[in-house]
């Protein structure tokens, strides 16, 4: 009963779905952008509510257990910028494919990854996502690839998978993130070029959170305008602490891609309360007041509950059911985590090679004689 | 019985193979092959270039997920035509032509393996490569691992490497210990044309990263192929090294142009009564320790000889690990690299000619592992 159902009714709403004005969409070498009306059904409403809080609380969860060391190395969290994965995954299929760099946590989740299996991994865990071999970083489902480490290396790869996608003649596209720090990576221009001149079906997202780690977008780039940097690619720039707004302009650009018409790339301004990673407490290259003023005005979450709550699709009572079933899903989540053993020591040295004989690796000594499977 | 001139004699019913260049030299009574119920098949004459050509167009026929990328691979038919005609032949979808953007192009390459394609990434050389290294090893070698094997990277790197002739410094570098130093990788260094032809198909039908090193000055150079070789699913495995020549008294380990001039070498000592076991690694990684161990084991001394510089290098590899195992006891004298020298290549021939390893190094080094 607590989850949300179009069958069970708290609340008498008096509407089902809303119709909303996106406020601001930049465009770049574009007629016309995504439509300025979208439509949110309370279904879809809630289900988004109900992922980014997910997200919300799950990174925070994150953060709690890197404080206690049980969580070690980078980890970098995504709390918000809750409305670019989920708005954006709003925008395309399962099907379809995404790619991203390293504050990856959210995409693992909405491209399929259960907050238990991204915990366990995090922590280390045979249970995790990728059995603890990969760490934060290094998060894989199906048609996701990815978690990477180096910055920028992503966007080439995306091609390549926007490039099997033209070859197989699949009608699928791929989701290429990066952010303002890597939005100047000679890598990126490279990929724009080919990605124009084969028409590839590609969506370049550039999740501008205004900091590369802690350099302002002021002092990285002689242009900030990251839509256009794409210059002969299409661009456009909304909104991305909210939700519809990078929905309706991802559908907007899929359309593009499907059309056969290459790629497009898009900007979506958003910002992370979270220092760059753990290891930063975010506060010595901008300032408190910054922070403070983004989450009273724009956090994601707050901006959907606004909207359901105003236009009758949800109760408040509703709402909070969700925050105590995530709540508690996190809960489980964590605890799974912190008490799943680590992988076992036979795992050293499996998946190296794929479908291969098992072989002899070396130790850490001339006598150390491990095996590897696939 | 068909007596052939050098001594040979065929049984009827039989299928002999008679290498291209000695066929005119027939046998000593006319030959009649179909009375006689021989079948006479004669090895043609393949250089590495067109045997590598011919991988490439039998797997791309074979499988249509191969496509080869890279830069000139289809109008110039290869920058050094090793992929002639083969875009007249599967155009513009599986032969692309890329701008000279290195390390957005092998990104895109490991990019198409992860969703299922199986990709050749050409480098021009593969000097170039440093400029995509970090798709070739954070991309492509650690994903299997990192996803704990949720995602494999069935590629193929090739290209032209270490020295050529007269192209200096930049042109010039092997890269076989660069990359022989990362798990997560096959590295294959060809020598001959069978070598080429049967390591670029197992590369190719390999659902893991390879990094294929070919050599620049051995892709005009023509060897007989046995209709074994020639045979469409003719496969070399990778990680098994070859015994190019039986020998007594010593070992010698090589890889790609270097293995003819241990060859070479050996013909030399040969007539001063010194018999060189030649070993063709073929791979350089996973390094095939058994067959060295083994040879070595046998004559008590080994050689390795590389055309890479000595720091770090592939024979310093070899020299450790025959220190760390069995092979160890057999050894009647400390193990020693041939390499080339450790310096830039220059550009002058006779300055050239002095900075990769000659044959008369070879037999030098032979001579004073031996004591003679």
């Amino acid at each position: 009963t607590l989850l949300p159902s179009p069958l069970l009714i708290m609340v008498a709403s008096s509407r089902s779905y809303a119709d909303f004005t996106p406020e601001k969409v930049d465009l770049h070498r574009l007629e016309e952008g995504p439509p300025l009306t979208a439509t949110l059904t309370r279904e879809e409403g809630l289900k988004y509510y109900r992922t980014m809080q997910t997200i919300r609380r799950m990174e925070l969860k994150a953060d709690q257990l890197y404080k206690q060391k049980i969580i070690r190395g980078f980890c970098h969290l995504y709390d918000g910028q809750e409305a670019c994965a989920v708005g954006i995954e709003g925008g395309i299929t399962l099907s379809d494919h995404l790619i991203t760099a390293y504050r990856a946590h959210g995409y693992t989740l909405t491209r399929g990854g259960t907050v238990r299996e991204i915990m366990a991994e995090l922590t280390g865990r045979r249970g995790g996502i990728a059995k603890g071999k990969g760490g934060s970083m290094h998060m894989y489902t199906k048609n996701f690839y990815g978690g990477n480490g180096i910055v920028g290396a992503q966007v080439p790869l995306g091609a390549g998978v926007a490039l099997a996608c033209k070859y197989l003649g699949n009608d699928q596209l791929c989701v290429s993130l990066y952010g303002d720090g890597a939005a100047n990576q000679g890598q990126i221009f490279e990929t724009y070029n080919m990605s124009s001149l084969w028409k590839l079906p590609i969506i370049f997202i550039c999740e501008n959170n205004q900091y590369g780690m802690g350099t302002s977008v002021e002092r990285s780039s002689a242009s900030t305008e990251y839509y256009k940097r794409g210059d002969y690619i299409p661009g456009l720039r909304v909104d991305g602490m909210d939700v519809l707004c990078v929905r309706e302009a991802t559908k907007f650009a899929a359309d593009h891609c499907r059309s056969g018409k290459g790629p497009i790339l898009m900007e979506l301004q958003t910002y992370r309360y979270h220092g760059h990673s753990m290891s930063d407490p975010g506060v010595s290259y901008r300032t408190r007041e910054e922070i403070q003023e983004v989450r009273s005005k724009s956090d994601p979450i707050s901006m959907l509950k606004d909207r359901m709550l105003s236009n009758n699709m949800a109760s408040i009572e509703e709402l909070k059911e969700i925050d105590i079933a995530v709540r508690k899903e996190i809960e489980d989540a964590a605890q799974f985590a912190t008490t799943d053993p680590e992988p076992p020591l036979d795992d050293l040295c499996s998946h190296i090679f794929a479908n291969d004989q098992p072989f002899e690796v070396r130790g850490a000594t001339p006598w150390t004689k491990l095996t590897s499977t696939s | 019985m068909l007596h052939c001139w050098d001594g040979a004699r065929f049984p009827p019913g039989g299928t002999i193979s008679i290498p291209a260049k000695e066929f005119n030299l027939g046998f000593i009574r006319p030959v009649n092959s179909v009375s006689h119920g021989l079948r006479v098949f004669t090895c043609p004459l393949v250089n590495v270039r067109d045997a590598l050509n011919q991988a490439m167009d039998e797997e791309l026929e074979r499988d249509e997920r191969v496509f080869l990328l890279g830069e000139e691979v289809a109008q110039y038919d290869g920058a050094y035509k090793v992929s002639r005609g083969l875009w007249k032949k599967y155009g513009d979808k599986r032969i692309i032509d890329t701008p000279i953007t290195e390390m957005g192009f092998a990104g895109i390459a490991v990019g198409a393996a992860f969703a299922g394609l199986r990709p050749i990434c050409e480098f021009m050389t593969w000097n170039f490569s440093m400029q995509a290294i970090d798709q070739v090893i954070n991309s492509a070698a650690k994903t299997y691992y990192m996803s704990a094997g949720a995602q494999p990277v069935p590629i193929v790197f090739r290209g032209p490497n270490g020295s050529s002739a007269g192209v200096a410094a930049q042109h010039s570098q092997c890269f076989a210990a660069w990359y022989g130093h990362c798990p997560g990788l096959k590295v294959v260094s060809p020598w001959n044309s069978e070598d080429a032809r049967g390591l670029l198909k197992a590369a190719i039908r390999d659902d893991n990263p390879v990094v294929f090193l070919e050599n620049e000055l051995m892709y005009g150079v023509p060897f007989d192929l046995s209709e074994d070789v020639l045979q469409k699913d003719f496969v070399v495995p990778i990680g098994k090294a070859k015994v190019e020549r039986r020998g007594t008294h010593i070992t010698l380990v090589s890889h790609s142009r270097c293995v003819g001039f241990c060859l070479d070498a050996a013909s030399v000592l040969a007539k001063e009564g010194v018999e060189c076991e030649v070993v063709n690694l073929r791979t350089i990684r996973p390094l095939d320790v058994d067959t060295i161990e083994a040879s070595v084991m046998k004559t008590g001394h080994l050689v390795t000889v590389e055309g890479g510089w000595p720091q770090y290098g592939v024979g310093a590899e070899i020299c450790a690990r025959v220190m760390e195992g069995p092979a160890f006891n057999y050894l009647d004298a400390p193990a020693v690299r041939v390499t080339g020298v450790d310096i830039p290549m220059p550009y002058a021939k006779i300055l050239e000619d002095h900075s990769v390893p000659q044959i008369k190094d070879i037999i030098f080094s032979v001579k004073k592992v031996l004591n003679m």
